[in-house]
């Protein structure tokens, strides 16, 4: 099942700066509605996205209830050498979601 | 197929929701806590340390479709070396139950510093992103969006 | 008799004219719900790298290969590349089914291959499952122009699809055209009132979070009119929505859409 899905270029010159799409899928429920008679819903959100790239990190965010379900997050990384780029999606009730992508610089 | 008793029902129970949530919107003092919670989140941030308005450019569309998924993008101007880069970037809001709404840690080898999302906004309100430097300066930028409620809604609130 | 007289006996029946003639959005002046939103929410339907309905679409590929129910055969096995076996159906539907004696929705012809053909259960209407399989096939139509079939068979559906458009009901004692056909363009609570083509479904709604079906929308829509909706499905929700995609013939398929 696409639990994520990452759009960027599979090859790049060195220094080029890669553009980096991801979404995954995921309600991000904030903790803040209600069902039809009252109960407040708990919250189950994506806590924290990673990039590493060849292990070493590059990117991070921390998610709040207030990102959209089904998040986008949109970001650059400098083409440094060819390798992988690993994603991580870590939330709530143990959400842990990886995707890679090949990179090859030139 | 919902008898008018379950239709009716669900309606109530529904506005009964809607209700409590309008409730709390009501409290006088709602604008004021939230307001008072995205300061203290502020502080938390940047310290007693002064934030200076420019070089990050905080986009949002001023008049939004729905309040669930406003597309929002943040890119704040620096050559992104070793010396001289943006560590970290924070969006808040002040209407929002809650005033924190993404945290980005990155440096040099982002390349550039930026993020563009999606985010949730409660209401008609003013949007700041914060950029930490690396030397230690603290830049900002804020934007107001108009957010209108939906006109067809589901019956139910789940 | 002179001018005078008949004057005001023809004035009243230009008028009934065209109170009628106002009723059908001329051809060249349809728009999809498209081009109703902001810049910002149009450029998430223009890029599959931003738009969340690609999520369904993707996993609704999956579900194309996978083989299912005591058949054990997927839908590939007998479609095989969907981006060429499909082309062009979700444009058609709903389509004339000769068993039913009536047009089926596309929802209702990928359940019905699964329960003829695959031997399995069929989806429940708006699930996960149903939902993304009918995304991706429906994808493979996007850019072409609807097409459903009139004929002498049906036309019956047509005509009541259109009577349902037509009629006020609900509370609120509305019917379709009063907003859709009238009043498109204008504003209903902060938000502009589209002229309702299905150009895009199943789509993605701001309002859902989440990618869902026509019927979903139209319940959405009834609800608002404190309307009974009618179940998933039904007869009346089907012949409805082969009026809707009559009414937007020649139209371009957008599936999966985005919209507020």
């Amino acid at each position: 099942m696409a639990r994520a899905v990452v759009t960027m270029p599979a090859q790049a010159k060195r220094g080029e700066v890669l553009e980096i799409k991801t979404l995954a899928q995921h309600a991000m429920e904030t903790g803040f509605r209600r069902t039809q008679t009252g109960e407040l819903i708990p919250r189950d959100i994506i806590r924290r996205f990673i990039c590493t790239y060849n292990g070493v990190e590059v990117y991070r965010a921390d998610l709040h209830p207030a990102i959209a379900a089904n998040p986008l997050i949109a970001f650059t990384t400098v083409a440094t050498e060819s390798g992988t780029l690993s994603f991580q999606w870590v939330g709530d009730n143990g959400y842990a979601v990886n995707e890679i992508a090949p990179i090859r610089v030139e | 197929m919902t008898t008018r008793r379950e239709f009716l029902v669900l309606a109530g129970a529904a506005s009964f929701a809607a209700a409590t949530e309008a409730r709390a919107q009501l409290d006088p003092n709602l604008a004021a806590k939230r307001k008072a919670a995205f300061e203290e989140a502020l502080r938390r941030i940047v310290g007693d340390a002064q934030v200076r308005r420019g070089r990050v450019k905080l986009q949002l569309p001023p008049l939004i479709d729905n309040g669930n998924s406003v597309p929002l993008s943040v890119s704040v101007e620096s050559p992104m070396t070793g010396a001289d880069h943006v560590k970290a970037i924070h969006v808040l809001t002040e209407k929002n139950p809650l005033p924190d709404v993404v945290s980005v840690a990155l440096g040099p080898r982002a390349g550039r510093a930026s993020l563009a999302t999606r985010v949730r906004l409660a209401d008609t309100q003013t949007v700041t992103a914060i950029a930490q430097m690396s030397d230690g300066s603290l830049w900002s930028d804020s934007a107001e969006v108009v957010v209108t409620l939906s006109a067809c809604l589901e019956e139910g609130l789940i | 008799m002179s001018p005078r007289s008949w004057l005001p006996a023809a004035a009243a029946c230009l008028l009934f004219v065209k109170v009628l003639a106002a009723a059908e959005i001329p051809l060249g002046e349809r728009r999809s719900g498209y081009e109703f939103m902001s810049r910002e929410t149009r450029a998430i339907q223009d890029d599959d790298a931003t738009h969340p309905g690609m999520l369904w679409v993707l996993d609704g590929e999956g579900l194309w290969k996978r083989k299912a129910g005591t058949a054990d055969r997927a839908c590939a096995d007998c479609h095989g590349d969907a981006r060429a076996s499909m082309k062009g159906v979700a444009a058609r539907y709903p389509a004339f089914d000769t068993a039913r004696g009536r047009p089926v929705s596309l929802e209702q012809r990928i359940n019905g291959c699964r329960v003829e053909r695959q031997k399995a259960a069929p989806f429940a209407y708006e699930s996960k499952d149903l939902l993304a399989l009918t995304a991706y096939v429906a994808r493979q139509s996007r850019g072409l122009p609807i097409k459903v079939t009139i004929d002498e068979r049906t036309r019956p559906f047509l005509e009541a699809g259109r009577e349902a458009f037509h009629r006020r009901q609900g509370q609120l004692n509305l019917s379709c055209a009063q907003c859709h056909d009238d009043n498109w363009g204008k504003h209903l609570a902060g938000s502009v009132i589209p002229q309702a083509h299905p150009t895009g479904y199943p789509l993605y709604r701001l309002e859902w979070q989440g990618l869902g079906s026509l019927e979903r929308r139209l319940r959405n829509c009834l609800t608002g009119m404190r309307a009974q909706a009618p179940d998933f499905g039904s007869a009346e929700f089907v012949d409805l929505e082969f009026f809707l995609m009559w009414r937007a013939r020649d139209m371009k398929i957008e599936t999966p859409g985005v919209r507020p």
